[in-house]
């Protein structure tokens, strides 16, 4: 055996063990998340947190919890997440079933990716700007509207590429039938990728749920309730950021436990997700 | 005048017991209403680009109509209630942060994607993937709160001392700053960030390659790294740059986890282990107050139109590469 040989096969095991290092330190990297959201939320996390909205002295360490947020996020998330869905399941269902890789459809599809990749910081300062012009003041409508326009390229990117990626035969043999391209749209490539969309609503959801930066401007901070779409409403990060810089280590506990609250919903939301598209899967013809 | 009745069979296509089948000219008619209802429908993505655009710029003309673009670009004083305002020390501290986070992230996530692709088996691959929505799906406070409880504590106790200790005599490495709320606290938790998406694209793009050219080099007795070297990575590397570059543009306009943990300091950083304060954070953090400085406003939309500028730029070149590579796109 000549040196050479032994060389390279040398190199070979290093890379190897250097990529398995590299493997274990994203994984780590989770789960070392994961382990300090646990630890410092858990026993601060009790059943009055999730149940009262915050009461007097809240923010100095005294009684009361978060539960304006939690209904606060939800309210934001679940309407962001409806108006985006009103919008990007026809737009996904056109691009595929009416015009395909035209010219048209390129365009549309740049806007989403550049829409993608837009921060949601600058989200909320649009959102802020739209609100000035409208005359209105931070709402949950406001909040909605911004997470809306969030959400929007997220799920309908999702979804575009679940329909893609249906096999052309089922389409086409609709079609050889004499179905028009709207029932194609309809009746196959909706049932046909039910996984696959529910799986983008979702996505899009936890995300919405989970972002401060664009509900900052728009939807205000209160500890009520929101009672209807022109009160400002609350929102699970927010309630994390602004407890955490608190003074008062009571109130950062609190900060910790809320943080796993979002965390727990966030991570049910991309677990459950999975879940349901596997139960879903079932009506598709395989 | 006798109605024709079609038999209807049990599982018929026919909603609502309805006999008689639509005519073709109506389900036509139904067919192109619907086109053209989605189209006006697609058509939103691309006025909200033009729009968002357009607003913020607007929003902030009335301060470029005080000051020269330019001044205001590279001034480093940043004192609204005097009427200066520069903004070098946060678009410095933007790039700061986030070229720190890429250079941490990209390494192990080149690697990892490498590993998943060239080495690792079916099973291995089918946790990955949920591990890395996992990783995507943790809200950006949280990262924040991560970075605030293990991060700023680990780089101001142990880090810093260590590095000034050992590499003080580095311009980059110097540390005057004792609280760890720094430059490389906010590149760690963005690294931590960003490094689904980059593993993501990086493993869609090496699965390009083809199966055969990987087979004809370990057939002539090649390694698996030299296969990887000579023959993946010659072909894909412009993909993976785009990733990288893609992942750095999520980076830039983080907003909450790094505002936590960078102290948000306007000043122009000279060390990983200063305190920066980026262009979102400032916006973040000022938005309470802008109505009632002069100016302030178009100062601070003025911020996120130049954020956006520089994530347009990054965003479009780099999409534009994948695209032609994937010939579709990413989740």
């Amino acid at each position: 055996m000549n040196k050479h040989w032994h060389r390279r096969h040398i190199v070979e095991a290093f890379v190897k063990v250097l990529m398995l290092l590299s493997f274990a330190i994203v994984a780590g990297s989770l789960g070392y998340i994961l382990w300090i959201v646990l630890a410092r939320g858990l026993p601060a996390l009790t059943w009055d947190m999730l149940t009262q909205t915050p009461k007097g002295g809240f923010y100095l360490g005294k009684e009361g919890g978060i539960l304006n947020a939690i209904i606060g996020s939800l309210y934001l998330a679940g309407g962001g997440t409806l108006i985006a869905l009103i919008f990007s399941l026809p737009i996904a269902l056109y691009l595929e079933t009416y015009i395909g890789d035209s010219k048209w459809g390129h365009y549309v599809r740049l806007a989403l990716d550049v829409l993608w990749g837009i921060p949601s910081i600058v989200y909320g300062a649009f959102g802020f700007t739209l609100m000035l012009a409208l005359g209105m003041r931070a709402s949950l409508l406001g909040g909605i509207i911004t997470l809306a326009l969030l959400e929007l390229p997220i799920m309908t990117r999702a979804m575009d590429e679940v329909i893609r990626r249906m096999p052309p035969d089922l389409e086409q043999a609709a079609q050889a039938l004499g179905s028009t391209r709207l029932e194609v749209a309809v009746r196959i490539v909706i049932r046909q990728m039910l996984p696959g969309i529910v799986t983008a609503i979702l996505l899009a959801f936890g995300r919405g749920i989970g972002d401060a930066a664009s509900v900052l401007f728009t939807a205000g901070f209160t500890d009520r309730i929101p009672g209807s779409l022109m009160d400002p409403a609350a929102s699970l990060p927010l309630a994390v950021f602004f407890q955490l810089g608190m003074p008062y280590p009571e109130v950062q506990a609190r900060a910790y436990a809320s943080a796993l609250v979002l965390t727990i919903i966030v991570l049910t939301i991309s677990l459950g997700s999975r879940w349901i598209a596997g139960r879903l899967s079932k009506f598709i013809l395989k | 005048m006798s109605e024709q009745v079609i038999p209807v069979l049990p599982n018929a296509n026919n909603e609502e017991g309805r006999i008689n089948r639509p005519s073709l000219a109506s389900r036509r008619r139904q067919d192109r209403a619907a086109g053209r209802a989605f189209f006006i429908l697609t058509v939103v993505p691309v006025v909200l680009a033009v729009l968002i655009t357009i607003a913020l710029a607007l929003r902030f003309m009335p301060i470029l109509k005080e000051y020269p673009l330019w001044e205001l670009i590279s001034g480093t004083v940043w004192k609204p209630g005097k009427g200066q305002f520069g903004f070098w020390p946060f678009i410095a501290g933007t790039f700061w942060v986030t070229i720190v986070g890429v250079v941490l992230a990209v390494p192990p996530c080149i690697l990892t994607a490498l590993y998943l692709s060239e080495y690792a088996r079916a099973s291995t691959r089918a946790i990955m993937k949920p591990l890395l929505d996992l990783l995507a799906a943790i809200p950006s406070v949280v990262y924040g709160v991560w970075g605030v409880v293990a991060i700023v504590p680990f780089v101001g106790d142990t880090l810093a001392p260590a590095c000034e200790k050992y590499l003080g005599f580095i311009p980059f490495f110097t540390s005057k700053n004792p609280t760890g709320y720094s430059i490389l606290a906010g590149g760690i938790v963005l690294a931590v960030m960003i490094a689904p998406f980059i593993i993501a694209v990086t493993y869609e793009v090496l699965a390009t390659v083809s199966q055969g050219l990987r087979e004809a080099s370990l057939a002539v007795g090649a390694t698996r790294w030299q296969t990887i070297r000579s023959i993946v990575l010659r072909q894909t590397l412009p993909g993976i740059i785009a990733g990288v570059v893609l992942g750095a543009t999520r980076a830039l306009g983080e907003t909450m986890a790094v505002m936590m943990v960078v102290g948000n300091v306007p000043q122009v950083p000279k060390s990983i282990f200063d305190t920066a304060y980026p262009l979102p954070a400032l916006i973040a953090n000022n938005y309470g107050e802008m109505m009632s400085i002069p100016l302030y406003d178009a100062a601070l939309l003025g911020a996120a139109f130049i954020l956006l500028v520089i994530i347009l730029v990054f965003n479009i070149s780099s999409t534009l590469v994948l695209q032609r590579m994937l010939g579709k796109r990413w989740v």
